[in-house]
């Protein structure tokens, strides 16, 4: 695996993030952050304009990227996930988040514990070159251990080849 | 040791099915396993029936074994429970090379005394007598342990149907999965749990002395190693570095552990820890994945997994430590090293044309054997006697346990109810 790789990709991550539209910039006036979300959805109006609910920018972004089998690269599809995370964990430097890596079953359990590391290792550094604080991120491999699909299929194995975003609070 | 007599293969044939019928499931064995008889053992006691029936015992583990073919009790001509009582004719007329006759005694409330001969029927002598003392709870070891003697005045091999195995299981109760570590009997009987939890537990591993095991643990969705005893089942965290606390494998003199550090920036690489001082030794500094450590038997060098040159092979190192070298070179996949007890071979997780399989390579030969044929076979650890391994594979969606011997010729499902079912680990023989 080559670290220049990597980094190229991070970089090219970081520009995209700096200009792209995808993720809408939090705006307070109808935007329930953290813990609120969601905790009422019956937003009946008074005022005849029917019903409404809160939403939340975490919503829109993605909490979990897939990898190729045998590599820890984050797939270009994946980087902008990856740079909206960087934006909110920048937004608010007290939150924190933890990347739990995952492989799929094939092979070894703690050598996958070794392949989970590695791609949680890989979404960090995206991360920090990003600006996001080192003591803001947490990993953890489960390896094998945790599989999101329970078969033994090519696509059990894609699904199962995985960081998760895990917010502390 | 018996000599292979001759014999009508109609006679062999038909008994083999008979055995195979009342017995456990699934032994593939050798082509031609030894008749031999177990005669039901007599009882001297207060109640009507003894606390165990000894002599299915044995014959399960002579059967299990794949060398023998023990012929059912309705096919005996006679059932003699005393070595004097023994008829060689009876016995050679079916074929039957050795003969293994017993009793229970009761000597107090909950005090037995289990005896045993062993006859070769065609030179018509005892090969061993042997007498022992039990209570109703002991009496399944001291059944095994008889097996053990037979065995190994049978074959030359020391037996192994005294020993435990150390599993863990993984159940799906509603939305939780719930992980447990397993201590049974090397046949799977007599399981019982020693820890459980809703996070993952991984790679168990025996103390020399067979009374403790170190493992991994999630709980806290963090891995951190404990060293758990397992009469009094106290435990204790021996290693929760930041990052990944891994593959905990303990020194043959029982004082340290290899086990694999990863922290903050999760670069994987073996150490060294002593139990008693705590300290870390780092044996390898490379970026790539370093794990899977294991001991020599001599304890002087350590092998693990490296995937320095691409994919994972095999690596050994001083475990004072200095440069590595490579084992492995064949095949993209070679992976968790387990060596035999008398240091000849090495085991390991190999990638055979794409399917993951249990392989064994001869140290000095250098040349790889695959023994099991599955698609997902993993985790293979040696017997004590060096002659069968265990390892987990997969039947439907479910992991279960599975043996072979080191040669390859015997093969065996170990039954389990308990769901998926991985990482055994094969305990040291025991110490009476």
């Amino acid at each position: 695996m080559s670290y220049y790789k990597i980094f190229a990709i991070a970089l090219l991550g970081a520009m995209l993030a700096g200009c792209q539209q995808t993720i809408p910039d939090p705006d307070p006036t109808d935007t329930t952050y953290g813990g609120d979300s969601g905790a009422d959805t019956s937003g009946a109006g008074t005022d005849g304009l029917g019903g409404g609910e809160f939403f939340d920018t975490e919503e829109q972004l993605g909490d979990v990227i897939y990898f190729d089998f045998d590599s820890s690269e984050v797939r270009p599809q994946d980087q902008d996930l990856v740079a909206g995370h960087a934006i909110r964990l920048n937004d608010s430097s007290f939150s924190s988040v933890r990347l739990e890596g995952h492989a799929d079953e094939r092979g070894s359990r703690e050598y996958n514990i070794g392949l989970g590391e590695r791609r949680a290792q890989a979404v960090r550094r995206i991360l920090m070159i990003q600006g996001v604080a080192g003591s803001q991120i947490q990993t953890v491999s489960f390896g094998e251990e945790r599989p999101q699909a329970m078969g033994s299929s090519e696509s059990d194995y894609a699904q199962n080849r995985r960081v998760e975003f895990v917010y502390s609070q | 040791m018996l000599k292979n007599f001759k014999r009508s293969l109609i006679i062999v044939t038909l008994m083999s099915a008979q055995a195979n019928a009342e017995l456990v499931i699934d032994v593939q064995g050798i082509a031609q396993p030894t008749p031999v008889a177990i005669v039901p053992f007599g009882w001297e006691g207060s109640s009507t029936d003894m606390p165990l029936d000894v002599a299915a015992v044995i014959t399960s583990d002579l059967y299990r074994s794949g060398r023998f073919a023990p012929i059912a009790a309705n096919d005996m001509l006679q059932k003699p429970t005393d070595g004097s009582d023994v008829d060689f004719d009876d016995w050679t007329i079916l074929g039957v090379e050795a003969v293994v006759v017993g009793k229970v005694t009761q000597t107090g409330a909950n005090a037995y005394t289990l005896q045993f001969q062993l006859f070769d029927t065609f030179r018509r002598r005892q090969l061993v007598g042997y007498r022992m003392p039990a209570s109703s709870g002991t009496m399944r070891g001291a059944a095994h342990r008889a097996a053990d003697m037979i065995y190994e005045k049978l074959t030359g091999i020391k037996g192994v149907f005294g020993t435990k195995v150390a599993y863990v299981t993984a159940e799906q109760r509603g939305d939780e999965r719930l992980y447990s570590l397993i201590v049974s009997d090397q046949d799977g009987e007599n399981d019982y749990k020693i820890m459980e939890s809703k996070d993952p537990i991984m790679s168990p591993a025996w103390s020399p002395d067979s009374r403790q095991l170190a493992y991994v643990s999630f709980e806290g969705s963090k891995s951190s190693i404990f060293v758990q005893t397992l009469r009094s089942g106290n435990r204790f965290r021996i290693s929760n570095k930041p990052g990944i606390n891994g593959a905990p494998a303990f020194s043959p003199d029982g004082r340290k552990l290899v086990i694999t550090l990863g922290g903050v920036s999760g670069n994987l690489d073996i150490y060294v820890l002593d139990i008693t001082s705590r300290q870390t030794k780092r044996l390898t500094t490379h970026r790539a994945i370093d794990t899977e450590g294991t001991w020599s038997p001599d304890g002087r060098n350590i092998y693990f997994t490296s995937d320095r040159s691409g994919g994972p092979q095999v690596y050994r190192i001083s475990a004072n430590g200095g440069t590595p070298e490579r084992i492995t070179f064949e095949g993209s996949y070679n992976a968790r090293p387990r060596l035999s007890p008398d240091g000849t071979r090495l085991a390991m997780v190999h990638n055979d044309r794409g399917n993951f399989r249990i392989a064994v390579m001869n140290l000095e030969r250098r040349d790889l054997m695959v023994l099991s044929t599955g698609r997902q076979d993993e985790s293979p650890s040696f017997a004590p006697n060096s002659d069968i391994l265990i390892y987990a594979t997969r039947e439907g969606r479910d992991g279960v346990l599975e043996t072979v011997s080191a040669d390859g010729l015997i093969r065996q499902k170990m039954a389990s109810g308990r769901g998926d079912v991985r990482e055994p680990v094969w305990s040291p023989f025991p110490r009476f």
